[in-house]
């Protein structure tokens, strides 16, 4: 082989290159990132552990013994009773998800496409929210089973939503919609020209389920039952309400108020390991997975229900599941107009006043919580946004070692229950540290905007990258072909094209922070109360009506950000998380 | 405008090699083709150019100026890329203003740079439109608008044409060609389209698995490849090995491996090649040098049997199986009769159209 050199040009030695040249100039830009990480979710972790195994100045595993010993076993108790609730509610919203996603995707009904939107009503529900609901409509003082005492002249009522079943029930009822959205997403992408495959091979329609279609979901579904199962261990809200103390998170709740803190930090630790397993079991199935939507465009044929007596009994189903999506949110704008205090036994509200609305916004204490959390919010989305576009930046286009790292520490947070994050910022940050400037933040503003920033980092990072990776990476290198300097294309290129996925990360970001509720109870002050702890108070000082004003005000932002977020981004939001 | 030196160029990816040794140099004004299948290494050395990557050893330079370190957006070159790579947020005004904002030319200044460029690749009147209202022939029209308003010093083209159907490809092929002449511009161009590359550059590097093979004008690639693989590469050919029985003066008796005699000459013979008694050797004869014969002995004269005749209207195509190779020819409808399959034919192979490739 030869080169068939005309002008060879003498060969000159090579020179140093310019530091952005070097290949090592890339950790130079992506350190900063690896330091918020550390400090705000490794640092946190480890002290929690260190508060764990260092009892009276000497490390020892004995709360560790105390936790699994078996003559005390309330710990081994929540431990089983948290696991117990997540495989329940896996396999309840597991059938009502796919089930919904089924007949929604594959039938035309009378009432499909209200009952479609519908379907994702949960999702607007913040979570103490969403459980104080079932308790007004289902508890044991709630509105139905009342009413069907008095309907029926009963002594007791004949049926409440309380403890264990009533956590699951919602359980269910809120995460339902992981499996919907997931299955619903599967089920359109099954290309029907298989099924037809499987038929004309000789098929008969169980078969063509057992074989095909099952098998095509399996995926899906066992991404969504991790997602469901992690999201089950670390829920609070629920518990909580309906009084069941035996769950991991209750524990961790109680033992800090005994002040038990070792405990406290070793239960902690305990719920971190498995929710971290589960993050790490997810993403290595995540990436296992093969993704088998291969056609594309193709239009799922539904099947119209066409006999009369189907039409009919479609439409009462579809009606009842109407209600029970709608009940929630219209049993809190009904109580919210009621005069506190007045609501004792009777089924329905007996007075009802415009009051509490006006109070919301004219009187200053009741105004307060909303200016905080719209205050602290801000400031967490803020950081949140910075955060997030940097590292889906560095994520998608630059190539640097430590990739996954940086991914599994960015989820690790969002994988972790609420009360973990809040404990383990409570034990990194209730002394002067350097990544907290040399600051005690406990007690100070700035811990819950740390908080909510930790929590809901993945939101903007996930929607983010999710919009980078669909942008040609030449696209980029035109614009610097064409002369443009780094920033300038990032301002004028990357950036504008970026925005739907940027902005609907954010959006959500925002609605997550106002309505959170599990980290904020353990690390608000009185100055700093947010929204849903301001909720949570005035609940228990049985102020229902101005409670629920303040349920119908997030819901109502909630509903309009997420109408806008997918306006700008279309269907991408679904997939941010 | 400006030529371009690649000295002594080298490109590792980690530890997989990307680019060996390229050593060329494209006058101003050029028109320069990197040629090669998918993963020859083409478009890296295109994108070093552009200083997407930098070359792990070797410098390039414009004209005088080095820019081997220099970022891309320094350079001064304007690229079109495959895909096209348009703003899709932006019209198509606003696509090709943007080099031109960037560079802080007044707004007059840019309207009239614009106009002018928008009437050169014939889009009069599409600024205001938006790219996905375009064709994919004007999408390609804007990119090379846009490449070109700058008035770069070299002009980069990575497979432009790959996204476009065939006839527009052909009518893009002539436009790029035009508009090079005119402007004069130093162009290189990426493709692995053996046809794009032979019709439109001034010389041709034809890489294989990061490797240069060959360095060329169209003309000296097709009738003298280096070896087996730019023999095959480059248009259709039949490739015969066999053994030389025999060198007289300028003449060389080979015997193939199927023992036809043929007699080629020695100026027909690449510098890879050993033209010697005994020395075994690689002959790519061109298809359509190939005749039928209407004798079936003498001098260079094979005789086959049909395997399979084609009849596209201006031509007429054979393959013939010769012993144990099959020998593919393409002749002028001179009207004669096509004979059938299994039918006996006689090829003949002039001396002068018998290339020595290794």
């Amino acid at each position: 082989m030869s080169t068939q050199m005309q002008h060879a040009p003498a060969p000159t030695p090579a020179r140093r290159k310019s530091i952005t040249a070097s290949p090592y100039f890339v950790y130079v830009l992506v350190s900063p990132l690896f330091f918020i990480l550390l400090a705000y979710v490794i640092y946190p972790l480890y002290e929690t552990f260190i508060a764990s195994v260092n009892v009276d100045e000497e490390i020892t595993w004995k709360n560790y013994a105390r936790f699994f010993s078996l003559e005390h076993t309330a710990n081994l108790e929540a431990l089983w009773t948290s696991i117990y609730i997540s495989i329940l509610s896996v396999i309840t919203c597991g059938i009502v998800g796919v089930t919904m996603a089924f007949l929604l995707e594959r039938y035309d009904f009378p009432g499909r496409k209200i009952l479609s939107v519908l379907a994702l009503v949960p999702m607007a529900l913040p979570p103490l929210i969403g459980v104080l609901s079932f308790t007004f409509l289902y508890g044991e003082s709630g509105i139905f089973p009342r009413a069907i005492k008095e309907l029926f002249g009963l002594a007791q009522v004949p049926f409440s939503l309380k403890g264990f079943w009533g956590v699951v029930v919602v359980h269910t009822f809120t995460m339902y919609t992981y499996f919907f959205m997931t299955a619903t997403a599967a089920i359109k992408g099954l290309d029907p020209s298989l099924e037809e495959a499987a038929a004309n091979l000789g098929a008969n329609r169980f078969t063509v389920w057992r074989r095909v279609i099952l098998p095509m979901l399996t995926p899906a579904m066992i991404a969504s039952s991790l997602l469901v199962f992690m999201v089950s261990m670390a829920s609070y809200t629920a518990p909580l309400i309906f009084g069941i103390d035996r769950t991991m998170t209750m524990q961790i709740y109680l033992s800090r108020t005994n002040g038990d803190l070792d405990m406290a930090a070793t239960q902690s630790t305990i719920l971190s390991v498995v929710s971290v397993a589960f993050l790490l079991i997810m993403r290595w199935y995540q990436g296992a997975r093969n993704y088998q939507n291969l056609s594309k465009g193709v239009s799922v044929h539904r099947t119209e229900i066409k006999s009369k007596a189907g039409r009919t009994i479609t439409m009462v189903l579809s009606f009842i599941a109407t209600i029970i999506l709608m009940l929630p949110i219209l049993v809190l704008v009904l109580i919210s107009f009621s005069v506190d205090g007045t609501w004792t036994v009777q089924i329905l509200p007996p007075q009802y006043t415009l009051e509490h609305y006006i109070d919301l916004f004219t009187d200053s204490k009741t105004w307060r919580p909303i200016a905080n959390s719209l205050q602290l919010s801000a400031v967490a989305v803020i950081g949140i946004v910075l955060f997030g576009v940097a590292a889906a930046y560095a994520m998608v286009r630059l190539n640097f070692k430590g990739k996954t790292l940086m991914d599994v520490l960015i989820m690790l947070p969002w994988a972790l229950p609420g009360t973990v994050v809040a404990v383990n910022l409570i034990a990194a940050f209730s002394e002067p540290t350097v990544f907290s400037f040399n600051q005690v933040l406990i007690g100070t503003f700035w811990i819950i905007p740390l908080a909510y920033f930790v929590r809901h980092l993945p939101l903007v990072f996930r929607s983010t990258s999710a919009t980078l990776m669909q942008m040609d990476p030449s696209v980029e290198e035109a614009a610097r072909n064409l002369g443009a300097s780094w920033w300038y294309s990032f301002r004028r290129v990357v950036f504008p094209m970026a925005w739907g996925g940027i902005l609907a990360g954010t959006l959500l970001a925002f609605v997550q922070c106002i309505g959170e509720f599990v980290a904020s109870i353990l690390i608000f002050t009185p100055r700093t109360m947010p929204l849903s702890v301001a909720v949570y108070q005035r609940m228990y000082s049985f102020e229902f009506g101005t409670a629920c004003a303040y349920g119908v005000l997030q819901i109502a932002v909630i509903i309009i950000v997420l109408f806008l977020s997918r306006k700008v981004a279309g269907d991408k939001v679904n997939t941010a998380v | 405008m400006s030529s371009v030196t690649l000295d002594h160029v080298h490109k590792r990816f980690g530890t997989a090699k990307g680019v060996e040794d390229v050593h060329i140099h494209i006058e101003s004004g050029e028109f320069f083709t990197f040629l090669g299948p998918s993963g020859c290494g083409k478009t890296t050395t295109l994108r070093m150019i552009a200083g997407f990557y930098y070359p792990s050893e070797g410098n390039i330079r414009f004209g005088s100026q080095d820019v081997t370190d220099l970022p891309p957006h320094k350079r001064n070159t304007g690229m079109v890329f495959q895909n096209y790579a348009l703003f899709p947020h932006m019209t198509v005004f606003e696509n090709i203003a943007f080099g031109l904002q960037v560079r802080k030319v007044s707004k007059t200044e840019a309207k009239e740079r614009v106009e002018r460029i928008m009437g050169l690749v014939r889009l009069e009147g599409y600024g205001e439109r938006r790219i996905d209202q375009l064709s994919g022939g004007q999408q390609q029209r804007v990119a090379l608008a846009r490449a070109l308003v700058i008035e770069p010093q070299i002009l980069l083209l990575d497979e432009p044409l790959s996204n476009l159907d065939a006839k527009l490809r052909e009518e893009t092929r002539f436009e790029i060609k035009r508009l090079q002449l005119e402007l004069g511009i130093t162009t290189i161009y990426v493709t692995h389209d053996q046809a794009e590359a032979m019709s439109m550059s001034d010389r041709i590097m034809v890489m294989q698995g990061g490797v240069v093979q060959q360095i060329g004008t169209p003309h000296d690639i097709y009738h003298a490849p280096v070896n087996r693989f730019v023999a095959s590469f480059i248009g259709e050919t039949n490739l015969w090995t066999g053994t030389v029985v025999a060198v007289e003066g300028d003449e060389v008796q080979v015997r193939t491996s199927s023992g036809q005699l043929l007699c080629g000459l020695r100026k027909n013979a690449s510098p890879l090649s050993r033209i010697a008694v005994g020395e075994s050797v690689l002959m790519s004869i061109r298809p359509e040098s190939i005749q039928e014969s209407l004798v079936s002995e003498g001098e260079n004269v094979v005789t086959g049997t049909v395997e399979m005749a084609e009849f596209t209207g201006a031509c007429v195509n054979y393959v013939a199986q010769v012993g144990s190779e099959p020998l593919r020819s393409m002749s002028i409808n001179l009207g004669r009769p096509i004979k059938q399959r299994g039918a006996s034919i006689g090829m003949h192979i002039p001396k002068e159209s018998i290339y020595f490739a290794e």
